[in-house]
């Protein structure tokens, strides 16, 4: 019988099935970090029991680190005592951590795909929820709860319902200024913050095969921000030269041998999915939201659509969302005022992303109203950067590069934005508080936000590149 | 290890009767159940405090009136919130908090999947009704605040008991036999060891031999 790719990887790991109960899937490699773990080891701890497979936990300090001078001791007495934790833990575990100051330590979800430690047909999991950036390689990779964490520290294998699987294919080819970060927000807007809850996506179609992997990740990141619970990418030659030579990548005759597995994982002509969807990537402009979900976005030249025009009636939602914001319905937020731009995340704080706004910073100088965070996504793509010179067209712009981590994404470390303030950022929610309390949110493409902060209001990059 | 502490772990559920919290208004997030802020604990206790800080409390720390939580009108284990809850962060310090707070049910016409995973393992009970019984709930309870409602997982029932209004819910038989037990997922996997070491002997990416 056809299968999908998601299928065939989901079967691959299903180590029994209960009757009428969940499946006990076999986790291949598991992310911890600060924030997520503690609770976990704590329950190991109680009950006198040892990770079962330390090999396969890779741990990084990242969600709750201050983005300048990690050399020193972190300033915040909570914030130290989480990263202390999670090195004594990894310690007396066994566990590999890259922690602050180690070459390798960055984002989760940056660090596992740049290592080469994320490879296709994998399961992946860790606590946090954009653990769907390494379905980019073909991987079932989903976030946890922390009981759930312990579950897979304690027995390497999770309790787990299949998910319905839709495949969304996007048709065409992207437009210049456009990226994948616009494509995910366009798909989002499209079917909602809740549309795709309870299903396992896989993207197919020209545009996602013609994106880059790094993009790729970028699309898979925001699967969660529609409620699906992974999304996925058949793996396929891009996939093979991003992995080849990465530092935990198969290599000699094991490469051979597992491009020939790779090359299996792929959706067959007639497999099923339980919903599938279309789009044009022509249609797709550089995008903004303007709410405080992610699914609230446009084509960045459109005016905020009025509460009838949304699907589902979530008219409470809706204006409670653009007072919060306090943007009006039927207006512009192109040549809008704001004075913060965070350009960073595992959604936008890889190299290419970096690349992407030098090339609009470049021989120009940032809006004298703008505050910008540019974090780099870990310390090899800080490396990178440097190395390239990025960090010096960024300086004679006016601009600072920190140091890696989550930074403003979810604003658990010093870098807030003000209440009331706006802030076009390359993140992945534009929740409310999101960025600090009283924050406002408005996701973009790195483009976008790297040409917001040269005008010092909300700028279609179209126009300047 | 110690069964019976693993077995205890879980507060068991049954059935339960209280009045409801009504928190109206969709795709409330968890970000918004617990700021990231307050996620620097290293332990599970204490998150209740911080349940919906920012809904909560205004920027001096002042209850703010009409909120919900804070209107002597509602109260009870019952919490009842708009479609698509607990969406975005995986973080499982959402459903303690809400544990925490005192709720042990949660009922909405819709569950983000990885909220509804964490609530069940930390013996909260979700309850997912149609978007028209949940309307009727909200109408009911606006009507009548303190109005208590039924909730019987051994019959997957909620009721209005004084108004012959019911409806029945879905819940996985596993995962109901893991809350009337107080058993959760962790002892069940514990007892699957030896078929894992098994599997892994053909796993291609397990790391070793073990």
């Amino acid at each position: 019988m056809d299968k999908t790719l998601f299928d065939k990887v989901w079967e691959q790991h299903v180590v029994c099935e209960i009757n009428d109960g969940p499946s006990v899937l076999y986790i291949d490699r598991h992310f911890i970090h600060e924030v997520t773990s503690p609770q976990a080891f704590t329950g190991l701890n109680e009950k006198g029991l040892q990770v079962f497979r330390p090999k396969q936990t890779i741990a990084t300090a990242d969600h709750n680190v201050p983005t300048y001078d990690q050399h020193l001791p972190i300033k915040n007495a909570l914030s130290r005592k989480q990263v202390s934790v999670l090195t004594e833990n990894c310690k007396t575990y066994g566990i590999e951590l890259y922690g602050l100051g180690h070459p390798y330590q960055g984002i989760v979800h940056v660090i596992g795909p740049e290592l080469g430690i994320t490879q296709p047909g994998m399961t992946i999991v860790c606590g946090d929820s954009h653990t769907s950036t390494h379905g980019a390689f073909g991987n079932i990779a989903f976030g946890i709860g922390t009981s759930e964490v312990q579950h897979v520290l304690a027995t390497q294998t999770l309790l787990q319902f299949k998910p319905k699987t839709m495949r969304i294919n996007v048709e065409g080819d992207l437009q210049n200024g456009v990226m994948a970060k616009d494509l995910i927000l366009y798909i989002i807007s499209k079917i909602g913050m809740g549309g795709a809850t309870g299903y396992f996506v896989e993207y197919s179609g020209q545009a996602i095969r013609n994106l880059s992997m790094e993009s790729r990740m970028t699309v898979c990141n925001m699967s969660i921000e529609m409620g699906a619970r992974g999304g996925m990418i058949a793996p396929d030659e891009v996939t093979f030269e991003y992995l080849k030579n990465r530092e935990f990548a198969p290599r000699g005759k094991a490469w051979g041998k597992m491009i020939s597995y790779w090359n299996t994982l792929h959706t067959d002509v007639d497999a099923v999915f339980d919903r599938k969807l279309t789009f044009h990537a022509e249609d797709i402009a550089p995008m903004i939201t303007f709410g405080t979900n992610p699914g609230m976005g446009m084509c960045i030249d459109e005016m905020v659509p009025s509460p009838e025009h949304k699907l589902n009636g979530e008219t409470y939602s809706f204006d409670k969302s653009i007072s919060y914001m306090n943007i009006d319905s039927g207006t512009m937020l192109l040549g809008k005022k704001v004075n913060y731009v965070f350009i960073g995340s595992c959604t936008n704080g890889r190299i290419e992303d970096l690349r992407q706004v030098a090339r609009v910073v470049k021989g120009r100088k940032k809006a004298p109203n703008i505050t910008a965070l540019i974090v780099p996504g870990s310390r090899q793509v800080e490396a990178m950067a440097r190395k390239e010179g990025i960090d010096k067209i960024l300086e004679a712009a006016g601009f600072e590069l920190r140091q890696p981590g989550c930074s403003a994404c979810l604003a658990m470390n010093e870098d807030k934005i003000p209440k009331g303030e706006y802030c076009v950022s390359t993140s992945n929610r534009n929740f409310e508080g999101r960025q600090g309390p009283g924050s406002r949110t408005l996701l973009a493409s790195p483009l976008t936000a790297a040409a917001t902060a040269i005008k010092g209001y909300i700028a279609d990059v179209r126009e300047i590149i | 290890m110690d069964k019976h502490y693993l077995a205890e772990r879980m507060e068991k559920f049954d059935k339960l009767i209280s009045s409801v919290v009504p928190l109206a208004g969709e795709n409330i997030d968890t970000d918004q159940i617990i700021p990231a802020r307050f996620l620097k604990a290293t332990t599970r206790e204490g998150f209740g405090e911080n349940l919906f800080r920012d809904w909560r409390y205004d920027d001096k720390g002042e209850k703010v009136k009409d909120f919900p939580l804070n209107n002597k009108k509602y109260t009870g284990k019952i919490l009842l919130a708009g479609k698509n809850f607990g969406c975005g962060s995986s973080r499982e310090h959402a459903a303690w908090a809400i544990f925490d707070y005192g709720f042990r049910v949660v009922v909405s016409s819709y569950f983000a999947d990885i909220f509804k995973n964490n609530a069940l393992n930390n013996g909260l009970l979700p309850v997912q009704v149609s978007e028209t019984f949940s309307e009727t709930l909200f109408r009911s309870i606006e009507d009548k605040p303190g109005m208590e409602v039924e909730v019987d997982l051994k019959a997957q029932l909620i009721k209005l008991p004084g108004m012959s209004i019911s409806e029945p819910f879905e819940i996985n038989p596993f995962k109901k036999h893991c809350l009337l037990t107080g058993k959760d997922d962790f002892e069940f996997l514990l007892d699957h060891l030896e078929s894992i070491r098994e599997f892994e002997k053909n796993s291609i990416y397990t790391l070793e031999t073990y």
